[in-house]
């Protein structure tokens, strides 16, 4: 055990003591990303002009990223409650009910500024942060997926350089940290060009009893910093970089962006789990943008408590660093907790074991006021509502835009392409061709839980332990693991139904350009669908708004549509949203992106070992369309390579109807009765049979209907390459598709065996070796990943 | 049978190794910063990246308080399993010949790879047949196996080739297609793949399960 430490110690200030130093003045306000009209709030708020510290502590708590103060009026309307719900916003992360008494904790972030600027760490980064809102929980992480969105690769070097980037440093934090990269979604379009997206969304796993929330409590408790030391790396992080428009010189902006080291975050992440699964610690909280300033003031706010902090206490990783840039600081790796005096040795004993820092920098007090000293000389000193709460919300003016923001696509494909030709360019593109040359550089298998590796199925499926089992190593260590019982290679319970959770990040940006209501409804049924083909279904949603300046009224609108779309499919799939993230300001010298809400969502099945893959299994199984959404051209993947503009709105989905076929495959799933699932999404169905007969190594053929007219021929071609929500094409024998029809549309087409993929509806055929297919959609992202 | 696995700072597969080496016995962890083997019969160092992987790959770990015993250990003929970084620490260490160099790609790629016996001789493969195919998943990104043309002589002629990647299974272009290795004497083996996550069919495979029955010697019908 650490000698006893000395615990922080204040001095006597008189209330209403006004702090050293000069105040900056409104100039520097306005520099630092504040208005005129809220620093004169501030002031008000503060009864005096605000001295250096403050000031650059209420531009961070002020800024967008970290008040929301465009999105909160929006983000009230989503639904939040639901019967698996364990934790719904405002926490570091949702979480909700899983099976054998596991509680799931997620949420979905972004890095999308940083990962524009400076790719490679920009992505790491974003991967570390979302991992520590994991831990910070008490929840040991257990999958990382992440949606990605750049411009199109075939044109742009910058596009490939930002794509090979992020995969790196994404796969670099993960593999190094020991949490598996179960999967996500990468799309490529034009609007991305020079403000790619980098969405992280994380896993986590975590009994009732260990769960931590991260308000701070008890009146005399101590502040404790731990992980790694400060410095001056990610200055001005969620002011300067994440809440304006990226522009020409983005260059300069590379020392806002932070550098991630995984090694520090992995041994501050087994230290957190320690501290938590011993008891010894009463709240935490991680420090991400705005880092100190922000971490320490919400955790006052949610406390309803006043801390003091002293900077000097705060272990340095270069000498001379100002009051302000301590408090502002965005080093990765740092984590805050609160803990009683009596346990500071403990907790610092964990802290020496692994190998970080650890510091009593400050103490909770009853002053509802967030004191910062430097050498115990009162440098800021300012009420936590005013910092936290007080905010100006900002109402939004939308209007729908005249025409469409968005330039068409360039144009790829003829128009008298044949429908092979059409399906071979499809499979090859992209947005759809195989995604291994990206998934295997990240490690998808530590911790032993990945029944279904990315790309295997429609959604990543991960075993859930035990109800008696502990993920902690030290009670595995102290003998809760003696030799199973059974034969070799059995888990205990291997011969019984394996309980799991599922999990889907989805969020097509095109749709929601055409039509921000409907489209971000079909985003909701898509990643549920997704769900459905494992046999899950949906306990909860995360959501990450990645929109351009929210101050113009076009954006306004696709906000506005969005999260309306976002609340009205929650609500009709019975599913709360259990947090997220609002990424504003996603624009660059080419205009704004594709209005882009990602969606993550957790699923539950009972039993992992029905889960049906993606491809055809055996020669003679029936093969059917489910569902009876009407297939559109219109927006599709289809129509982008032929470079036709966006559509100006989208159908009025059926989302009850959608939500009726998703049911039943999932129920059909459960049953074990498919021998295959997957959703119709990018490419159509004609895209999803192909995809399923590459993933099978087997044939199909297919016969829908010998009409000859013009109109059957048309009418064929949106059938095959049209897309629409609650579609699926799935495999079985007669009996499992006749029983699935007495719940939802079924339209068996075809039978699977032969090494071939052959199609024939109305004027429309397509007859195509497997291998031929499948060797062009292996080949479609390969060359970018030299 | 009892097998400690050790746990380095940045260690990310030792729960798995505890969890395979639990299906065929007892199985503890062992603290990096402990000269304490806390009497084990066999020791699993296991993957991830110990310090960071800072320096050079295993470079750091070698000089760790444990690996002083593990090498005792070894070198007194106690069965000593390296996997993946594990691997790389005992070749760092001296106890394994050959290095381990950055992928040929010069990426991180994880995917399952199918491995062939090459001895049976050693204490994780005794049992199992030379030329079984075994598949078990590969994850790395330093795993690029080489020796010098003299020393990859020698393996040979020792038969301490102790796993090959079958044909077109080479992950990351080592030498000679080797995905393992033991010493002359068998006692102690490494390879790059995991076997520690081929132990539950429901994950994938359950050849990986092998090694460690091996190790009890405890025959697994194939």
């Amino acid at each position: 055990m650490a000698e006893t430490q000395a615990l922080p110690q204040f001095p006597d200030v008189a209330a209403g003591a006004v702090p050293e130093g000069t105040p900056p003045g409104v100039e520097n306000a306005v520099a630092l990303g504040l208005t005129r009209e809220e620093y004169a709030l501030v002031a008000e708020k503060m009864e005096r002009e605000p001295t250096q510290v403050e000031l650059a502590m209420f531009s961070l708590m002020w800024s967008e990223h970290c008040s929301y103060k465009h999105s909160k009026k929006l983000l009230g309307t989503l639904p939040t409650k639901g019967p698996d719900l364990v934790l719904g916003p405002g926490e570091n992360a949702g979480a909700v009910q899983a099976a054998n008494g596991w509680i799931a904790a997620f949420k979905v972030e972004s890095h999308n500024h940083p990962s524009a600027v400076e790719p490679f760490q920009g992505a790491a980064t974003g991967v570390g942060g979302i991992l520590r809102d994991i831990f910070a929980l008490g929840a040991r992480p257990v999958a990382v997926m992440d949606a990605l969105r750049f411009g199109e690769p075939e044109d742009s070097e910058r596009s490939r350089f930002l794509l090979d980037g992020a995969v790196s440093g994404i796969g670099h934090y993960g593999n190094l940290i020991g949490v598996p990269n179960i999967g996500g979604d990468v799309y490529f379009e034009g609007p991305y060009e020079t403000n790619c997206l980098v969405n992280a969304m994380a896993i986590g796993l975590v009994r009732k009893e260990t769960l931590t929330l991260s308000a701070a409590e008890g009146v005399g408790n101590v502040v404790v910093l731990f992980g790694a030391s400060t410095g001056r790396d990610g200055i001005g992080g969620a002011s300067v970089l994440a809440s304006a428009e990226l522009g020409e010189d983005d260059a300069s902006k590379r020392p806002t962006v932070q550098v991630g080291d995984p090694f520090e975050e992995k041994k501050v992440m087994e230290c957190s789990l320690e501290l938590l699964e011993r008891g010894l610690i009463v709240s935490l909280q991680d420090l991400g943008a705005a880092g100190l300033t922000s971490s320490a003031s919400e955790m006052a706010s949610k406390g309803e408590v006043g801390l003091d902090l002293d900077v000097s206490l705060v272990p340095l990783r270069e000498a001379g660093l100002e009051p302000f840039e301590v408090m502002v600081s965005e080093s990765q790796e740092r984590m805050l907790c609160v803990v009683e005096p009596h346990m500071v040795d403990e907790v610092l004993a964990v802290t020496e074991k692994w190998e970080v820092y650890g510091a009593p920098i400050g103490l909770v007090t009853d002053s509802r006021r967030f004191r910062v000293f430097d050498e115990g000389t009162l440098v800021g000193d300012m009420p936590v509502p005013a910092l936290v709460d007080d905010c100006p919300l900002y109402d939004l003016h939308p209007e729908k835009p005249s025409e469409s923001l968005y330039p068409a696509p360039p144009k790829r494909l003829a128009d008298d392409a044949t429908p092979g030709v059409v399906l071979r360019t499809l499979l090859g593109s992209p947005n759809l061709a195989d995604r291994t040359p990206l998934f295997q550089q990240y490690d998808q298998i530590v911790q032993s839980r990945t029944v279904r590796r990315p790309g295997e199925a429609g959604a990543a499926v991960l075993a859930i332990p035990e109800a008696d089992a502990s993920l902690a190593p030290a009670d595995i260590a102290a003998g809760a693991l003696g030799a199973a019982p059974g034969a070799a290679g059995q888990e205990p319970g291997a011969d019984g139904p394996r309980p799991a959770i599922a999990a889907s990040i989805d969020g097509s940006g095109r749709r929601v350009a055409a039509d921000p209501y409907n489209g971000t409804i079909w985003n909701v049924l898509e990643c549920a669908a997704n769900l459905a083909t494992v046999g899950a279904r949906p306990l909860g949603l995360t959501n990450n708004l990645n929109f351009g300046n929210p101050e113009k009224p076009a954006i306004a609108w696709q906000l506005t549509e969005a999260i309306r779309g976002l609340g009205d499919a929650c609500r009709a799939m019975d599913t709360p949203v259990v947090g997220g993230n609002v990424s504003l300001y996603n624009e660059g010298t080419t205009g704004p992106i594709y209005p882009t809400p990602v969606v993550g969502m957790v699923g539950e099945l009972p039993d992992a070992t029905k889960t049906a893959p993606l491809g055809f299994a055996r020669a003679g199984d029936r093969i059917a369309i489910v569902g009876r959404s009407r297939p559109q051209l219109e927006v599709s993947e289809l129509a982008k390579l032929r470079g036709l503009p966006i559509p100006d709105g989208l159908p009025a989905w059926d989302i009850a109807e959608a939500r009726t076929t998703i049911e039943a495959v999932r129920d059909a799933v459960r049953r074990g009765d498919l021998s295959s699932a997957t959703d119709v999404a990018e490419g159509g169905i004609a895209t999803a049979i192909a995809e399923s007969a590459i993933a099978g190594g087997i044939g199909a053929q297919i016969d829908a209907g010998d009409g000859t007219s013009d109109a059957a021929t048309e009418a064929a071609w949106h059938l095959l390459f049209g897309e629409a929500p609650g579609l699926f094409v799935v495999s079985g024998s007669a009996e499992a598709l006749a029983r699935l029809e007495e719940h939802t549309g079924v339209d068996v087409i075809g039978i699977v065996g032969g090494d071939r993929v052959q199609i024939h509806v109305a004027g429309v055929a397509i007859d195509e070796p497997v291998d031929g297919l499948g060797a062009v959609w292996r080949g479609g992202l390969a060359p970018f990943f030299p | 049978m009892r097998f400690g696995v050790v746990r380095f700072p940045g260690t990310c597969d030792e729960i798995d190794a505890l969890r395979a080496c639990a299906a065929v016995g007892d199985a503890e962890l062992l603290w990096h910063g402990d000269a304490d083997l806390k009497g084990v019969d066999a020791v699993v160092v296991p993957g991830g990246f110990s310090y960071g992987d800072y320096l050079r790959v295993g470079a750091l770990a070698r000089f760790s308080p444990v690996m002083g015993e593990v090498i005792k250990f070894a070198e007194a003929g106690g069965p000593v399993l390296g996997i993946c970084n594990g691997f790389q620490i005992l070749c760092e260490a001296g106890l394994l010949p050959g290095a381990l160099l950055p992928n040929l790609s010069m990426r991180f790629v994880c995917r399952e790879v199918e491995l062939v016996v090459g001895t049976d001789r050693a204490a994780f493969t005794r049992g199992i047949d030379v030329g079984t195919h075994l598949t078990i998943p590969a994850k790395h990104k330093c795993g690029r196996y080489y020796v010098p043309d003299d020393q990859l002589a020698e393996l040979h002629a020792n038969d301490q080739v102790l796993f090959r990647y079958a044909a077109g299974h080479n992950p990351n272009g080592s030498i000679d297609d080797i995905a393992g290795v033991c010493n002359v004497a068998g006692n102690v083996a490494g390879l790059m793949p995991h076997p520690e996550h081929a132990v539950d069919a429901l994950l994938g495979s359950v050849d990986g399960l092998r090694l460690f029955a091996a190790a009890t010697e405890r025959a697994v019908a194939a």
